[in-house]
Parts: C-alpha cells; sequence; structure tokens
C-alpha cells in the first residue's frame, strides 16, 4: 500500500499530475474576494473563515475525478482490482494521496491567504485548525463520489453534484468552528462534529467506495 | 495442486448471457488457447475468472491469489519510466526483482525512458513484462500479441514456455499461432442465447449489472 502511496504521490507532482491546480484555485478566491467585496478590513475578517473554507472545498472538489479517473482509463484499476491489496485499502490510499497533494497544501496556505483577508492571528490558527481537522472528510467522501462516477465519460458534473450535498455539514461545522474560535467564543461542540464526520467517513466510506467500484468494474 | 477449474459456467456482459455451461480444467504446466471470433466472449470470460465480475451461474475454483490478469489495457503510467511502472507493480505483489522481466522483455535499454515515449509495441512489451514481476501462477492473457513485432512474439512465447516450465499455468486469448504447445478451446459452441428467458435477470439485478 505504501507503494500504491508513493506512486500516487510522484504522479501528482510529475508533470501534468495536476498538483497545484486546487491550490492555485484557492489562491484565485483569495484574491478575488477583497475585490469583489471591498477593502474594507472589518467586512473582510468577519466573512474570511466562511470564504476561505468554501474556496478550499471547491479547490479539493476540482480534482476529486482524478482519483479513480485516470487509472480506470489506462486499466490499472482492473489490474489493482486483482493485486493482493484489498480494494478498501486502495481507496484509502487513493484518498490518503488526494489529501496530501490537494488538503494538505489548502490547509498550510490558508493562515497565508487569510492575510489577504485581513485575518488576525487567532484567525490564522483557527482555519490551520478546522482545514486540518475537516479536509480529509473532503478527500474521503470525494473519493466515495469519484468512486461511484468511475466509469462515466464526462462524469465532472454529477460527480460534482453528488458530492457537493455531502460536502454541506462538513462546510457549516468547520466554518462554523473557525468564526467562533476567532470570535473569541466556545467552539468545542463544532469542532467535535467535525472531527466525528471525518472519523466517521474514513472509517466508513472506504467499504462504500470499494462496494461502488467492484460494481463500476464489471 | 494449483489448478484452475470451471464447471457448468455462465458469464454475462451488461446483464446478458454471452457464453453458457462451460466447464474446463487448466492444470499447472499447460497452456490453452482461447479461440473465438470477435465479441464471442473471450474478454468477458477472462475478466469473470480474474474475478473483475461475477460469473452468472457455475462454479470457478482456482488457488488464492493465483491469477495474474493481462488486459487490453497495459495500466502503465505515462509519466514514470519504464523501470519505475515495473517496480511499482513488483511492490504491490511483493516481489522485488524487475531486472529478469526487463532482462526477458528486452526492455534494458528503455528502462529510463517515460512510458509516454514508448512505441505501442515496447509498451505491450512492459506490459507483458509486468507479468513475470506478479510472481502469479495463473496468467489470463487477452489478446497479449496486439502490436508486437514478430521478434516481440517470439521473446513473448519464451516467456511463456519459461512460466509453464517452472509449473505455471496460461489461458491466452489469440487469434494468432504462437508455436506453444497448447490445448485448444474454442467458445464458439458455447454461445448463449441471448433470448433465453430462464436467465434473463431480474429488473433489480439490472439495475446494477
Amino acid at each position: 500500500m505504501i507503494a500504491l502511496l508513493a506512486r500516487d504521490l510522484r504522479l501528482a507532482f510529475r508533470a501534468g499530475g495536476g498538483f497545484g491546480l486546487g491550490l492555485a484555485f484557492f489562491l484565485i478566491v483569495s484574491v478575488l474576494v477583497p475585490f469583489g467585496v471591498g477593502p474594507e478590513a472589518e467586512v473582510l475578517a468577519r466573512i474570511a473563515p466562511g470564504i476561505l473554507w468554501v474556496g478550499a472545498l471547491l479547490a479539493c472538489l476540482l480534482s476529486l475525478d482524478r482519483i479513480f479517473q485516470l487509472d480506470f482509463e489506462d486499466g490499472s484499476l482492473d489490474l489493482l482490482a486483482t493485486a493482493p491489496i484489498p480494494m478498501e485499502g486502495t481507496v484509502a490510499v487513493k484518498a490518503l494521496a488526494h489529501w496530501i497533494t490537494t488538503g494538505l497544501p489548502l490547509v498550510l496556505a490558508a493562515p497565508v491567504f487569510g492575510a489577504l483577508m485581513s485575518l488576525d492571528e487567532r484567525g490564522y490558527w483557527w482555519i490551520f485548525v478546522t482545514l486540518l481537522i475537516g479536509t480529509p472528510a473532503l478527500s474521503m467522501i470525494g473519493a466515495f463520489g469519484a468512486a461511484l462516477t468511475v466509469g462515466l465519460k464526462r462524469g465532472g458534473l454529477l460527480l460534482s453534484l453528488l458530492v457537493l450535498p455531502l460536502y454541506i455539514p462538513t462546510l457549516i461545522f468547520g466554518a462554523e468552528a473557525a468564526t467562533r474560535g476567532i470570535g473569541g467564543f466556545d467552539n468545542a461542540t463544532p469542532l467535535l462534529m467535525l472531527a466525528g464526520i471525518t472519523a466517521a467517513s474514513v472509517a466508513l466510506l472506504p467499504f462504500a467506495a470499494s462496494a461502488a467500484l467492484r460494481i463500476n468494474l464489471r | 495442486m494449483l489448478e484452475l477449474a470451471v464447471d457448468d459456467l455462465t458469464v454475462s456482459r451488461g446483464g446478458v448471457p454471452v457464453l453458457e455451461r462451460l466447464s474446463f480444467r487448466l492444470g499447472g504446466g499447460e497452456v490453452l488457447v482461447l479461440r473465438g471470433p470477435n465479441g464471442s466472449g473471450k474478454t468477458t470470460l477472462l475478466r469473470t475468472l480474474a474475478g473483475l465480475q461475477p460469473p452468472m451461474a457455475g462454479r470457478i475454483s482456482l488457488p488464492p491469489e493465483a491469477i495474474a490478469y493481462g488486459a487490453h489495457a497495459d495500466g502503465l503510467k505515462a509519466t514514470l519510466t519504464v523501470a519505475e511502472n515495473l517496480a511499482f507493480w513488483a511492490r504491490i505483489h511483493g516481489t522485488r526483482e524487475i531486472e529478469p522481466a526487463l532482462d526477458d522483455f528486452n526492455l534494458q535499454s528503455l528502462r529510463n525512458r517515460a512510458a509516454q515515449n514508448l512505441s505501442a509495441g515496447q509498451k505491450r512489451r512492459l506490459g507483458l513484462a509486468r507479468l513475470l514481476v506478479t510472481g502469479r501462477p495463473i496468467w489470463l492473457l487477452d489478446e497479449p500479441t496486439v502490436s508486437l513485432d514478430q521478434a516481440s512474439v517470439t521473446l513473448f512465447a519464451d516467456a511463456v514456455r519459461a512460466h509453464v516450465a517452472a509449473g505455471g499455468a496460461a489461458l491466452i486469448a489469440t487469434h494468432i499461432d504462437l508455436r506453444l504447445e497448447a490445448g485448444i478451446f474454442d467458445v464458439g459452441p458455447f454461445k448463449a442465447d441471448p433470448d433465453a428467458p430462464a436467465r434473463t435477470p431480474s429488473p433489480f439485478d439490472e439495475a446494477f449489472a
């Protein structure tokens, strides 16, 4: 499984692998919003957690269809299905690779981009923490959606429509935890809910996704 | 005892049976060549045997983790080099040695070239070299010689011969004569009647087929 992770990471970092796509999108959103909303620091700081969370979510969505589609097209997925690795492991590893190449850079970059939105130091911290807890769920739910749509030509639109509703709880609790933390209020409840969503998706969705993949490979 | 045994097997594509009541055996040290016109269900049969789709009826018995499946697509990553592609499949299957496979398919001089810069025949050779690094005893091959030149076909036939001599087995769907000592299994007589009412899947199954 480490071999699969290493391969997926290597592919992502090579030319045309799509690493940086989500990050660039995230940067564009964070740069454009202050232009659209206007330069008032107070307004920007108030909407910053929500904007950063929505930006991270859409950036994540952008690269979801690559999780299985490329392997499906070149036949690797068939061969992986006959390999000694359980399908659930393949799904989990590919979701992890997606998180490392897409989610993790967003988590690390979010405080920097937060500066563009007049976030204060407390804001940097809470954006970092909530994204760190929440983005693994985005990758795992996305991998499930990608597994459902893997056989479809131009399945990207359907994938987005399938996955976006599933992202909403993560978004609500993530943005809520960040906003409360920045305001200095107690945010233990949304933070725990966010962690719960991540833990549940990582525990359950590999099984659902591998079942979907097996059906799509037939 | 290494043996692939198929009893009264019916395989389906898209919920429609394509081959029915297949029975054959393939033991260690044997090669079986599948024959049949295009669309007769050879690929479907091989995918079913590889465990990629469930059989519609009948039984397949084979040792666990014995199958190495060679499909139409080689499963190569364009931006990885020949050696990286092969080393990945070797690690996935828990083997380490890729040098013998590179030697057997004459890929040593190409080992550091990215797979996207290979010709169709070279890609195919790399795809076949993958079979050697899986370390699996039963090869299921779907048109393995497509885009290979005469010299490469000979390399492939030698690889199959060596595999069989070491106790392995191979089931090969092909249209050309590989000059192997092989049994011939013609799927033609087993063609399913698509309108057979008894075997029509229920609407529920069809939705998930």
